[in-house]
């Protein structure tokens, strides 16, 4: 049996779930298939340990972009809002970040802190605008292209002379250099670091670190939430919203391949080996298992197929849960900042050093840790009195050089733990459960090829005209009617929906044009 | 820990010892890594030993590549623009392969050895390229260029002279056909292949009877005029043949720095070999789109009056020169046997359809002092050389 859509969407990640809502909501009939048994990818939240949820691998929205929480009505509830971040000292003496203030820092520092978030502030509103249309493709005479690039020229000259200097001499730069030559609090140095390097390959002194600061910031100014419910309740949000537009979601249907029939899409072959036809076929899935593992090299060009084969994916972040009898007590923090987000990034080489062993497929020693107790706002995800902790924990290569067995996990787990027992000596005797997941779980648990949560390693030469390869950069990959969706596509991950919502708007120009 | 020693300086290839032995003039280049003769003792009568004889040219510096796996045909399909499935084994395919923008990277000839089982012949070296094609595929891909000795054995006396060496089934080899034979022990691999447009055959062994064949194949030879060959001579009767080479008709696109240099297969006259009911291949897009919105350049055959050389010249549409050049001569000669003034171009559409007029500026030398002159050429649609012996199948005794 074949069944007959005007669009399917592989996989129920949020940006699939985005794309697929705007589709019907412009009428298209569509189908979304999702492999895993929930729906959401990488925003979900589910049961690590008896009575114990968590955001299984996202934990905080950063840049849920307001476009597509106004043309798909969201309102998501929010445990924590715009939270602080607090940097750990061990000497209990922490510092608080919010917005542009700093505390904990002497006054030099904090006035420097104002200045560099306002020019941060500036160049990453300038990055945003550019995050929610298609990138323009280069080396073409497309009028629209090159309005937009003409644009992109004029908003950055627009700057002014100085800022536009500034502009062009951070962007390829490192954080290090910059934090640096600016501040002297360790502490202040070392988180601002961490907040350049989550969830990449990169260390503070990686060039174009910047960049990766700035694509934080870009969402939302670098405000933090945390969803009631976990991430989990922003997919079924989006589900419910797509569901009431009109698009089948079908979960636990891991998609095989990608039907190319005399290179133009088909359709989709289920492992189950149900067939779905379609003339549009958009992937959720990385750039990677889009093309070489669902449609298949010889459907695409030696050089692009290249491209994609050679693109950066290496997932370096970890995720950690803990399942915890009571609050671990941290000298010098009140019981209210449990809600806040809580990093232990000593100083801007403690994050670097942690880096290093990365470079040489080992897992850092002494890692950089961001945590949050999701359950201290919100009740549903842990019994009463109890409490999860969630905590981005890196560097774990993606290749480790021993490969991630079981004893290398529980050595891994332990270190973290290690950690941040320097801050909370009681942690220990607190856990009852704990759960790692490692880039390794995180590519078979959520299908992403390396376990990187930007799909594709978010750097200058894998960025906007050029994301994720040359050829693929507007949505369209090389065979017709095949599109991408996901965080590989421009502009990146993150839960912002950007790029499903990008995706569906180029889809349906497309339709108009033809 | 003890190194092997770096080989320095050229490779000579297994037949170096007999070419050494008949070579009068020492005149040698390099050719991707070998010495390889321009001439031996005289290139005329090396060109002669092509058309009336036969001449036989040491082709082992040939760049090859053994191509095998269950996904030889899909990649070589992907590979190249033409259909592989038509070639059987026991066939060979001319074969050009582009990069993604429709351009050639190079030309060569493709042996289906045995099922499933491809070797790859080309002037230049793309290992690169033919791995990076190989990504996705179950395919492995072997640089054998030193592993196979080769011989091009050319003329209209190739098949009297093969024919004294014990080859069963030889009379029955067509053009573009293989076939294996035992050669002291070892196995022979003939083709009836050749760059000279003429009755010929390639020859391929191992290189430890790499002597022992050229000694059997002089002996067979001595009564039917064979002789050894050096480049020069292979490139007049190229030439003679229509037949293209990668640097002088083309660049590899790989190795070209701005764009516009490089050429497509429509633009080198080889719309026959893309075969765009193909879904997917290499270029394949570019083409398309090259086909519906028309090509930049075209290949000519030019027929050139008088007998001054054209080497290098440029091509314009009138004798006047107005208007610009349209294009120029990639190669050129005299041709002995068609007692023609022949050359290879690239002029720009439309111009150059099958015979239109053109005209080439030609400068020449005489008692050092330099001359011009616009002469006036027919592009041609055959080649200049293409007699039917090069067909016949059994060949004729000459």
């Amino acid at each position: 049996m074949t069944d007959k859509y005007d669009a399917i969407v592989v996989g129920a990640g949020h940006n699939g779930l985005v794309c697929s809502a705007l589709l019907a909501k412009a009428g298209k009939n569509v189908l979304v298939l999702e492999a895993n048994d929930q729906v959401g990818g990488a925003a979900v939240t589910r049961e690590f340990a008896d009575g114990y949820s968590v955001s299984a691998c996202a934990h905080l929205l950063y840049q849920l972009q307001p476009e597509v929480r106004k043309e798909l009505r969201l309102s998501p509830k929010l445990a924590t809002e715009d939270m602080t971040t607090i940097a750990l000292a061990e000497d209990g003496q922490h510092l608080r970040i919010k917005g542009d203030k700093v505390k904990g820092v002497s006054d030099d520092d904090a006035r420097q802190y104002r200045r560099f978030r306002k020019r941060m502030t500036r160049f990453a509103d300038l990055l945003r605008t550019y995050f929610n249309k298609p990138p323009p493709r280069l080396g073409t005479k497309n009028f629209k292209d090159l309005l937009t690039l003409a644009q992109l020229g004029f908003d950055i000259r627009r700057l002014g002379k100085e800022e536009m200097q500034e502009f062009l001499r951070l962007i390829g730069m490192n954080i290090h250099d910059e934090v640096t030559e600016r501040f002297d609090s360790p502490l202040l140095k070392g988180a601002i670091s961490l907040d350049a390097v989550l969830g990449t390959h990169l260390g503070p002194r990686s060039p174009n670190t910047i960049m990766t600061y700035l694509y934080r910031q870009a969402g939302d100014h670098g405000r933090a939430s945390a969803p009631q419910g976990g991430m989990g309740a922003i997919s079924d949000e989006l589900a419910q919203a797509a569901r009431a537009a009109g698009v089948t979601i079908r979960t636990s249907m891991p998609v095989k391949r990608i039907v190319v029939d005399n290179g133009r899409v088909s359709g989709v072959e289920t492992e189950s080996g149900e067939t779905f036809s379609s003339y549009t076929v958009i992937s959720n899935a990385d750039p990677k298992r889009t093309v070489m593992n669902l449609v298949g090299a010889k459907h695409v060009e030696t050089g692009f197929g290249r491209r994609i084969h050679h693109l950066r994916a290496r997932g370096n972040a970890a995720k950690l849960h803990l399942a915890l009898d009571g609050l671990p007590s941290i000298k010098g923090l009140d019981k209210k900042d449990f809600g806040q987000r809580i990093v232990i990034a000593g100083d801007e080489h403690y994050v670097e050093r942690a880096f290093n062993p990365a470079k040489y497929g080992e897992f850092s020693p002494h890692p950089v840790v961001e945590m949050t107790f999701p359950s201290f706002r919100d009740e549903s995800l842990a019994p009463t009195g109890k409490h999860v902790m969630s905590a981005v924990v890196q560097y774990a290569p993606y290749g480790l050089k021993e490969g991630w067995d079981d004893a290398a996990k529980e050595a891994f787990k332990q270190a973290v733990i290690t950690t941040i027992a320097r801050y909370a000596p009681d942690i220990e005797q607190r856990i009852t459960a704990s759960e790692l997941l490692t880039p390794a779980d995180i590519e078979s648990e959520f299908h992403i090829t390396g376990g990187h949560w930007h799909h594709a390693e978010l750097t200058l030469d894998q960025f906007l005209f050029v994301r994720p390869v040359n050829g693929a950069a507007q949505y369209k990959l090389p065979i017709d009617g095949l599109f991408l969706c996901g965080a590989g596509a421009h502009p990146g991950g993150g839960v912002s929906g950007a790029a499903g919502r990008n995706a569906a708007r180029t889809i349906l120009r497309r339709e108009k044009a033809l | 820990m003890k190194h092997e020693p770096v080989h320095q300086g050229r490779l000579k290839s297994p037949f170096y010892s007999r070419l050494e032995r008949l070579d009068t003039v020492n005149e040698w280049h390099q050719w991707k890594g070998y010495s390889s003769a321009d001439q031996l003792y005289c290139s005329d009568t090396e060109y002669f030993a092509i058309r009336n004889a036969t001449g036989v040219f040491d082709l082992t510096p040939m760049t090859k590549y053994r191509i095998t796996g269950p996904d030889a045909l899909d990649y070589l399909n992907r590979l190249v623009t033409r259909d592989m499935a038509k070639i059987r084994p026991g066939r060979v395919a001319y074969a050009v392969w582009c990069d993604d923008n429709g351009q050639v990277i190079d030309d060569g000839t493709i042996f289906h050895l045995r099922e499933g089982e491809y070797r790859l012949c080309s002037q230049e070296r793309h290992f690169a390229w033919l791995k990076a094609a190989a990504i996705g595929f179950d395919v492995t891909i072997t640089h054998e260029t030193d592993d196979v000795a080769a011989l091009a054995v050319q003329g209209p006396t190739s098949y009297s002279v093969l024919s004294k060496m014990n080859l069963e089934g030889l009379e029955e080899l067509k053009p573009f056909g293989l076939m294996h034979f035992d050669f002291q022990g070892s196995e022979l691999m003939i083709s009836r292949t050749g760059f000279t447009g003429d009755l010929g055959y390639e020859l391929w062994i191992d290189p430890d009877k790499a002597e022992a064949l050229w000694d059997a194949l002089f002996e067979a030879g001595e009564l039917h005029g064979i002789r050894a060959i050096g480049t020069t001579a292979l490139e007049m009767a190229r030439i003679e043949a229509g037949y293209l080479a990668a640097y002088e008709e083309f660049l590899p696109a790989d190795e070209t720095v701005r764009t516009g240099v490089s050429r497509s297969p429509l633009e080198l006259g080889l719309d026959w070999l893309v075969d765009f009911k193909k879904p997917n291949f290499n270029g394949r897009r570019a083409l398309a789109e090259e086909k519906r919105n028309g090509s930049t350049w075209r290949l000519v055959k030019l027929d050139i009056e008088g007998n001054k050389e054209a080497h290098h010249s440029y091509i314009f549409s009138n004798a006047k020169a107005r208007g610009g050049n349209i294009g120029f001569v990639t190669s050129a000669v005299w041709s002995p046997v068609c007692k023609q003034n022949i050359a290879l171009g690239t002029v720009k559409t439309p111009h150059g359809k099958p015979g239109d007029t053109v005209w080439v500026e030609i400068y020449y030398q005489r008692e050092m002092h330099w001359n011009r002159k616009m002469a006036k050429a027919t592009v041609v649609d055959k080649p200049f050389w293409f007699p039917p012996r090069r067909g016949a199948t059994p060949p004729g005794p000459y």
